[in-house]
């Protein structure tokens, strides 16, 4: 018995971030708030956005649930920081065809772009974890579109 | 132990590789697998006399008829009913549950009524009961949990009072595996007024369960969790109970005479099975209760018992495992493994064939009370054997390794 194929899943770089959250906690000051969770199986991110003139000026995220939920959050808001809605919603995009094992190409942006989320990439395999790395996604999704209709 | 080895060859499914390695199912508290006679009855009844029932005057009608109601008859015997009137066929135990919870609860409560329950329920058990209570004014209380994971009587003799008009809870927790004392729980239920309402989902596939001798007044089970097919399930209710209950599906096959502003009820059970019938999920129940039969329900109660006392001792040689529920238990284990989350440890587990729930297994308030937002469970059932649970003790203690050095 061995877990060679699991190294697919669990890169370094993902236990790092499930390790070692980037932006885990909580905004201070006017911000949006959408808590999302994975009703089948328990998972819940609760994610902040500060967003200004179009532009994510901060995010933040708390929240329980397994390696690649939480990993993936932590990247996402690493990459979303500074990026005006547009682009974090292009990303998203490219984030959700990487999922579905999609060709990553002929994107506005080029897939380096995604940085540390690239190392999610084998999720794709393992189509029972697709919705644990979307979750914080869908959040960004939801809290971007109550920024519009606030706005 | 018991020697059932020879029941894994009637279970074609078994019998592959997953992921490279062979298939150890440890799911079955989700749902069973199903033996060869069960998937051939299927396919005998839509070969050979598809029909629909209670209607045709044709020879298949006939035939179909025949199988449908003979199935109920087993179902009666199964479960020691005291006549076919009290089996109705319903989608599953989630049907049935909310059936009581509409058409019993709604005409039978009242402001100031009290519906208990215990903080161990599967979400079919709390949310027909909160909406019943909504829609009445009843209120819910819920019967808290001992340190093992069990009620205690003296707990059910304080919480049930005359204000109590429904106690409902589970026979078999599918969390705790916590085999609760119904028999006791009714009788004090009816020293009370109230009516007892059980959800039997995680019982009847796993022992002998004779509803006259626990004097219980409902009672819910679904097929799929015991060999049969999905999409059907029995509501067992005491006759006068049911006379007095109103269908919830109005429509075909349920009605006596039709006119154009009033109409009749057939005479139980069939007045609670509006349209064309479960028919096929009803004779493939039968099929998988004859072979239930014919392994034994103590036999396989008795295989489990000390399949999930192996599987205890075994997984409690485990550092930093968390076990969650009694020792005297029914067959399936919920755990934690330290700082692996279920998520990660089930997909490590599949990727060495060995199939178990991880999540909240449909009991968010048990979970709350747990302090956990997700556990794992392994669950067994008459097909799985001491090497299945060496695979997965073995697949555990890797995974921790595993997981140990990535983290």
């Amino acid at each position: 018995m061995s877990f060679n194929n699991l190294d697919t899943l669990y890169r370094q770089v993902i236990m790092d971030h499930y390790k070692n959250p980037r932006n885990r906690g909580q905004l201070e000051g006017d911000h949006i708030t959408v808590e999302l969770n994975n009703p089948t199986c328990g998972d819940r991110i609760d994610l902040q956005l500060k967003v200004e003139d179009g532009v994510v000026k901060d995010a933040k995220f708390e929240g329980e649930g397994c390696s690649i939920s939480m990993s993936s959050a932590s990247m996402m808001t690493q990459v979303i920081i500074d990026k005006p809605i547009e682009d974090a919603l292009k990303m998203s995009e490219m984030f959700s065809d990487m999922m579905l094992g999609k060709e990553m190409e002929g994107y506005e942006f080029d897939i380096e772009s995604l940085g540390d989320i690239q190392a999610l990439q084998g999720v794709s395999k393992f189509p029972a974890r697709i919705k644990c790395a979307t979750l914080a996604w869908k959040a960004m999704e939801q809290g971007v579109e109550k920024d519009d209709k606030q706005g | 132990m018991t020697n059932l080895d020879y029941v894994r060859s009637h279970f074609p499914i078994l019998n592959q590789e997953v992921n490279e390695h062979p298939l150890v199912y440890l799911d079955s508290a989700a749902t069973s697998q199903k033996p060869k006679s069960v998937i051939e009855t299927l396919e005998d009844y839509y070969n050979r006399y598809n029909s629909n029932v209670h209607r045709g005057v044709h020879t298949l009608g006939s035939h179909a008829t025949d199988g449908y109601e003979g199935a109920r008859e087993k179902v009666k015997n199964f479960i020691n009913a005291s006549s076919i009137k009290e089996t109705i066929f319903m989608r599953g135990t989630t049907t049935a549950l909310n059936t009581v919870a509409y058409s019993y609860a709604r005409t039978n409560l009242s402001e100031g009524d009290e519906i208990v329950l215990t903080l161990m329920e599967h979400h079919s058990n709390i949310i027909p009961w909160q909406q019943a209570a909504k829609a009445t004014g009843a209120t819910l209380k819920y019967l808290p949990l001992q340190e093992d994971g069990t009620i205690s009587l003296d707990d059910v003799r304080e919480m049930v009072t005359e204000k109590t008009k429904i106690v409902a809870m589970a026979h078999v927790s599918n969390v705790l595996g916590t085999i609760n004392p119904i028999k006791e729980v009714a009788q004090i239920a009816h020293d009370n007024d109230a009516v007892i309402v059980v959800d039997g989902a995680q019982s009847v596939p796993h022992m002998s369960v004779d509803v006259q001798d626990l004097d219980v007044d409902f009672y819910a089970f679904s097929a799929h969790k015991m060999c049969g097919p999905t999409g059907v399930g029995v509501l067992y209710g005491k006759q006068s109970l049911l006379e007095e209950m109103e269908p919830v599906e109005f429509g075909g096959e349920m009605i006596d005479f039709v006119e154009l502003y009033d109409s009749t009820w057939k005479e139980l059970p069939w007045k609670f099975e509006g349209g064309t019938p479960i028919i096929a999920g009803a004779i493939g129940l039968g099929a998988a209760i004859d072979y239930l039969n014919e392994i034994g329900m103590e036999q396989i109660e008795k295989h489990e018992h000390e399949l999930v006392q192996y599987a205890l001792e075994q997984m409690n040689t485990i550092d930093g495992i968390t076990i969650y529920g009694p020792i005297e238990r029914a067959g399936l284990v919920t755990f934690n493994l330290h700082d692996v989350h279920p998520h990660d440890l089930a997909t490590a587990l599949d990727s060495l064939g060995v199939a178990v729930r991880a999540g909240h297994h449909c009991a968010q308030p048990l979970m709350k009370h747990l302090q956990v937002a997700a556990t794992a469970r392994a669950s067994f059932y008459m097909y799985n054997n001491k090497q299945d649970v060496d695979v997965f003790v073995d697949g555990l203690k890797k995974a921790k390794e595993y997981f140990g050095d990535v983290f």
